[in-house]
């Protein structure tokens, strides 16, 4: 550390060095502490550009609402600021008709098409039918042509989703995640119970995922237990194959699961051999399969953190509370249980967590009713590139999530958490 | 700092020749089998003839990956892609128009597999197959066969989602396959399909890639599945399986296509290869490895006659056959898939 002053010039009086001392200290410190920022800053970028920004970008994508502005912006300016049930006065849909004929040329109609089939399924068609046939002038006016091409232009319910469609965010896909959708004067409505989907599937989502995760409980503790308890030569082998799972390839291992559970497959054959069961049960393609699958896959993330928790307490605790009468139930109840309390916490968080987001496993072993959520983002990202749909689910997810770990952390204790 | 300055002048080249590195052409398709059979009969011979060097890659189909390939300058030149994404890209202006000049006149191909985009690669069908070993006196004849588990009990697959399922819901009820979308767009149409499903929902598991119903027969899961035509017969001939395929039944074929991504930098080897890709006599090889059928018409006469009755288009298949309504599902995919889904989670 630097000298508190520079040593040529003489004290003034005690007080002033003292606050020049702790001036220079604080100075340092600070120095260090920017130090110590700087060397973490390739991190916080790295964290910044792939992990903050895509989630923001993500998030406002599932309000995202440009299409119709960005290929129509006349319309959509007029549409926005107007007010009313039914068809738009002349001007506007004159102003609507001459861009979507533009925007046809343009070969961009489609993205406006596809943005209104999101509103009502047909839409798509009536926007490119129209657009299609659509002529130069317009003959007793530019609503009755439309009109003349398809009677839904005369409608309300069209005109209503074209100015929701030029509003610049939407909320369309946030309310449909959550069931929900806006009828033609715009007042929110649960869908009908054919369509209502999506809270049915987050709920299936935490419940599949809490399973999976007191599964893995149940069958790591022990396990890690006695991999904690064992003496090294023979821990390290045994640990090796829990890992063992984590080189072989995700999909070579649900496939192997398949050919052990299915109808006629291993297990099966030999439950009705030794006449536990008298004829072949479904064990796959339903929620056992995924059950199953998804414990073996997640278990090395219970047992790891519990591993290395439990390897870091003493054997000597549990056996002086052994000598000092306790039985063997109570000194693991009283003694083991509560030190190895942090690995619980950790395995338990992870597990849950990364079985939150679970996708290729259900959808290979599953039935329908058991898909989770991220099934359905794959769905609107990949097969229907509805970004919007897919970002708000996934938001959704995003939040049930952090509230759950929220309470999480209230209930366990954060400083609780520990993975090694 | 000299060394920091030297790295990072070293990392701008790499990321420049990177670039400014032309890359080659880039020719997607759908993997497995039917790509090795396509490597084998069109990609290295093409190579050697033209001296052009060709790259492979493989997807899944999915309108939003295309998209995601075309933005900027494409990475991917030519595709095979499947009738929505076809009709949905070209309206979206994401691929090339074709030179049909080139490719010898669009009198050339089946209607179906002409567009301003695209031109047909193949003709492919979703159908019903059954173990012929579990039936020997005679399996499903008819999609109402599928739908009657007093006649046939067992638990039998389709498809996961709206798709086909519908339009054998449909043909189950005794809708010839010709007049099926008419059904489905009739009032009330959906719903009686869904019913339809509903009545043996208890019965129905449901698959997800190409590669699940041959598996879910030889394993005995179930006792009959809807399933992609070409991996049944593969099964066969390979696995020395004896699985059957239910013509009669009904089935939904369609058409694949090549296309090119907009703003291509190799739009002219990319023609030329569809140019090779589809011509009759480089089509015809193809059913002798796996059961798919030509799009060129002077192609479907050159298959030899011991692999033409399994194509879905030939002559004595065909009648039974519906094209699949592209229009329709690009319409009604998403409300459907989402009612499926619902219908499927329900207990």
């Amino acid at each position: 550390m630097r000298a508190p002053r520079p040593p040529n010039r003489p004290p003034r009086c005690l007080a002033t060095a003292a606050v020049d001392l702790r001036r220079a200290l604080e100075r340092a410190e600070r120095r260090r502490a920017l130090g110590g920022f700087a060397l973490a800053l390739p991190l916080v970028a790295f964290l910044f550009v792939f992990f903050l920004l895509p989630i923001v970008g993500m998030l406002a994508k599932s309000v995202d609402n440009h299409e119709l502005a960005s290929v129509m912006p006349k319309s959509a300016e007029l549409l926005r600021t107007w007010r009313g049930v039914g068809p738009p006065p002349e001007e506007i849909v004159a102003v609507f008709a001459r861009e979507l004929k533009e925007a046809y040329l343009r070969r961009e109609v489609a993205v406006v098409a596809q943005r209104l089939n999101r509103e009502q399924a047909g839409w798509r068609n009536l926007i490119l039918g129209t657009a299609r046939r659509l002529p130069d002038t317009a003959e007793g006016g530019w609503l009755a042509t439309l009109v003349r091409l398809d009677p839904a232009w005369g409608e309300p319910a069209i005109w209503a989703g074209l100015r929701r469609a030029a509003q610049p965010w939407t909320d369309i896909f946030l309310l449909a995640a959550v069931d929900l959708a806006r009828d033609e004067r715009d007042a929110i409505r649960p869908v009908p119970p054919e369509q209502a989907i999506y809270l049915d599937i987050l709920a299936r989502t935490f419940w599949i995922s809490a399973l999976v995760t007191l599964l893995c409980l149940v069958l790591g503790y022990p396990l890690a237990y006695l991999l904690a308890s064992l003496p090294e030569r023979w821990a390290n082998p045994l640990l090796i194959v829990v890992l063992l799972p984590f080189w072989t390839s995700l999909l070579v291992r649900i496939a192997a699961w398949i050919v052990l559970l299915q109808r006629e497959g291993v297990i099966n054959d030999f439950l009705v051999r030794i006449g536990v069961l008298e004829e072949p049960v479904a064990l796959v393609f339903n929620r056992t399969g995924v059950l199953v699958a998804m414990t073996h896959v997640l278990l090395p993330f219970m047992v790891l953190p519990l591993y290395s928790v439990m390897r870091g307490i003493p054997l000597s605790l549990t056996r002086a509370a052994l000598s000092l009468g306790a039985t063997p139930w109570v000194a693991f109840r009283r003694v083991y249980l509560p030190l190895s309390m942090p690995g619980v916490a950790a395995g338990s968080l992870l597990v849950f967590i990364l079985a939150l987001g679970y996708y290729i496993t259900p959808a290979l072993v599953g039935g329908a009713a058991d898909q989770m959520i991220s099934y359905f983002v794959a769905f609107f990202t990949l097969h229907t590139a509805n970004w919007g749909m897919a970002a708000a689910l996934a938001s959704l997810l995003l939040v049930v999530t952090l509230l759950l770990y929220w309470l999480y952390a209230r209930l366990v204790g954060i400083e609780r958490l520990r993975l090694g | 700092m000299t060394f920091t300055r030297s790295l990072a002048a070293a990392s701008l080249a790499l990321v420049l020749a990177g670039v400014a590195q032309a890359r080659d052409l880039t020719i997607t398709s759908w993997g497995g089998a039917y790509q090795a059979a396509q490597r084998q009969l069109y990609f290295e011979p093409f190579q050697k003839e033209t001296g052009i060097k060709l790259v492979e890659d493989t997807w899944d189909g999915g309108i939003g990956v295309l998209r995601a390939k075309a933005q900027g300058t494409p990475v991917w030149d030519v595709v095979q892609v499947e009738t929505d994404e076809l009709i949905l890209g070209c309206e979206e202006g994401i691929l090339e128009p074709l030179d049909w000049q080139m490719l010898g006149g669009k009198d050339k191909f089946l209607p179906a597999a002409v567009h301003e985009c695209g031109v047909g690669a193949i003709v492919w069908a979703t159908v019903l197959a059954y173990d012929g070993n579990k039936f020997p006196d005679g399996g499903p004849a008819s999609w109402a066969d599928f739908f009657d588990t007093r006649k046939f009990p067992g638990k039998r697959a389709l498809r996961r989602g709206p798709r086909q399922a519908l339009e054998f819901a449909t043909m189950a009820q005794g809708v010839p396959p010709s007049k099926v979308y008419e059904a489905l767009r009739a009032p009330g149409g959906i719903d009686k399909a869904f019913a339809k499903l509903d009545s043996i929902k208890k019965d129905l598991i449901f698959w997800e890639a190409g590669a699940q119903p041959p598996q879910l027969l030889a394993s005995g899961e179930v006792v009959m599945t809807s399933a992609y035509n070409g991996r049944i017969i593969a099964a066969n001939r390979q696995d020395k399986r004896n699985f059957k395929i239910a013509w009669q039944a009904g089935f939904v074929y369609q058409i694949d296509s090549w296309v090119i991504l907009k703003n291509s930098p190799k739009k002219a080897e990319a023609m030329k290869l569809v140019h090779y890709l589809t011509r009759p006599e480089n089509q015809a090889k193809l059913p002798a490895l796996i059961p798919y059928g030509p799009t060129h018409v002077d192609g479907a006469k050159l298959v030899p006659a011991e692999y033409a009755e399994e194509i879905p288009s030939s002559p004595r298949n065909l009648p039974y056959g519906v094209f699949f309504d592209a229009a329709f599902w690009v319409e009604h995919v998403e409300k459907l898939t989402e009612r499926f889904n619902a219908w499927a989670a329900q207990k």
